[in-house]
């Protein structure tokens, strides 16, 4: 547990907590959902849970880019590197995604060439110094991600790389809010704003939901500070009976996001008609392939993707947890089949699942607290 | 992965016009600046990294207050071996802060 004080302004937190005791009405149960995994893992690190009244519940949504990816796409990008010539390059946080037969570490261990990138461009410069293989990066994020890779599929293209491409995993956030709210089990009261893919997208795609759905949306900072003034902004909102959207990050977010992302996003990428997402099902236009003018770096295009269906583990409850129907630890397997050390589910592998972030902080706070009462 | 590293930019790569040294915590690497082209940053400013790409300019403050936000999301170190794993962990070899 975080005790206040151990905040760098204490002060401001409790007066943004006052605040919020003073504006929910306790007679009200208020559901909020952070739609990122970074807010996910800083409420749990910062114990914000604590801090707030008990009629304010957080749930957790779909924005943590490994966990909403199904099965099959993992075991398609890992079937691509079966041919030895292939060089599989990832993220550190895809590595031990598990698929169906293993995660990509485990393959590697099976003698699979399998590298960790810390950036798309990298995964050029590894085939600039491999000529004779093929490297193809497997590509995953929301918008924070994507301008990114599509600036190293320009890069590719103006180099005439040919033996390289990318496997394009990449989604959008607004259909994935957009599927949550039609879905009939959740009802929810506004929305903690993702930080960073605003930098990218901007304030203005959220304003449907504030408009349509009457749902209050607060574009939020990741310090403890800036996530509880958002929960203040949301139940200002709710108290007046408004539904808008405010930015809190003006720092870091601007109102119209970037537009040489968005423009080199249009450039190298179109939607789907309709991308699977684990929990969620399929849901259409809410992913990003690449057009057919760079279809030559196109992992999809070259290859034979198999087009995996898989099913997860019949009694892990991924999808549950993602929509926020249930909490982590309502997962039959959590805690004991599955955990950080061997994660069944992608929920449990990304510091930004909230299996992980709830046992990280939650259950192991809960083991502890239980252990010394147990030896007092 | 969301999780934005601030870096300064402390010289920029002579012939190749998109990409800058960018300095974060002693430790400099290569960084895209592809993504700033509407507003580009001058030597001296302050960026949050993202993937090894300049995703939006901050202030100075701004920096320190993500530094310490990382800290206290206890992801320091993730941060700085993403940053020394940039350019296949090669380039640029570490130097101190002048
Ligand atoms: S505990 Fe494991 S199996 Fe259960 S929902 Fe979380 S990640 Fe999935």
């Amino acid at each position: 547990m975080k005790f206040v004080d151990e905040f760098r302004e204490p002060e401001l937190i409790n007066k943004a907590a006052d605040e919020i005791r003073r504006l929910a009405d306790p007679s009200r149960h208020y559901r909020l959902m952070e739609v990122c995994g970074g807010h996910t893992h800083a409420i749990y690190r910062f114990g914000l849970k604590d801090i707030l009244p008990e009629n304010i519940e957080l749930i957790h949504g779909p924005g943590c880019p490994v966990c909403v990816l199904p099965m099959g796409r993992i075991d398609d990008g890992l079937s691509m590197a079966q041919d030895p010539n292939v060089i599989f390059t990832a993220f550190g946080d895809m590595m031990r995604v598990p698929g169906m037969n293993g995660s990509p570490l485990e393959h590697k261990a099976r003698g699979m060439d399998v590298r960790i990138v810390y950036s798309p461009t990298d995964a050029i410069k590894l085939a600039q110094a491999n000529p004779d293989r093929h490297v193809m990066f497997f590509s995953i994020g929301f918008e924070t991600t994507a301008p990114s890779t599509a600036l190293t599929l320009k890069r590719a293209k103006s180099l005439g790389l040919s033996n390289f491409s990318i496997f394009c995993n990449h989604v959008t956030i607004i259909p994935a809010i957009r599927a949550i709210l039609d879905s009939p089990d959740m009802r929810l009261d506004g929305f903690i704003g993702p930080g960073h893919v605003s930098t990218v997208i901007g304030c203005r795609p959220y304003e449907w939901i504030a408009a349509n759905e009457k749902k209050p949306i607060v574009v939020s900072g990741f310090e403890p500070l800036d996530i509880l003034q958002s929960i203040v902004m949301l139940l200002r909102q709710l108290k007046n009976g408004e539904s808008r959207v405010e930015n809190q990050y003006k720092r870091v977010v601007p109102w119209e996001g970037n537009r040489a992302a968005l423009a080199a996003m249009a450039e190298v990428f179109q939607l789907r008609p309709f991308f699977e997402w684990r929990g969620l099902g399929f849901i259409s236009q809410s992913a990003l392939r690449i057009r057919d003018t760079y279809a030559e770096w196109d992992a999809e295009q070259r290859f034979n993707v198999p087009g995996l269906r898989v099913t997860d583990p019949k009694a892990a409850q991924c999808g549950e947890v993602l929509k926020g129907v249930l909490k982590p630890a309502q997962c039959k397997l959590f805690g004991n089949e599955c955990t950080p050390e061997h994660p069944i589910g992608a929920l449990m592998v990304s510091s930004e699942g909230s299996c992980a972030a709830y046992f990280n902080y939650e259950h192991r706070k809960t083991a502890m607290l239980t252990n010394i009462s147990a030896s007092a | 992965m969301c999780l934005a590293i601030p870096g300064k930019i402390v010289e920029f790569i002579p012939d190749i016009r998109s990409l800058a040294l960018v300095e974060v915590a002693g430790v400099r690497r290569r960084v895209d600046l592809g993504l700033l082209d509407d507003d580009k940053p001058a030597k001296g400013d302050w960026v949050l990294i993202h993937v090894g790409f300049a995703m939006s300019k901050i202030s100075e403050q701004d920096a320190i207050e993500q530094m310490n936000t990382l800290a206290m999301l206890g992801e320091t170190e993730a941060a700085l071996q993403e940053i020394r794993g940039y350019g296949l962990g090669e380039e640029d070899s570490e130097q101190p802060a002048s």
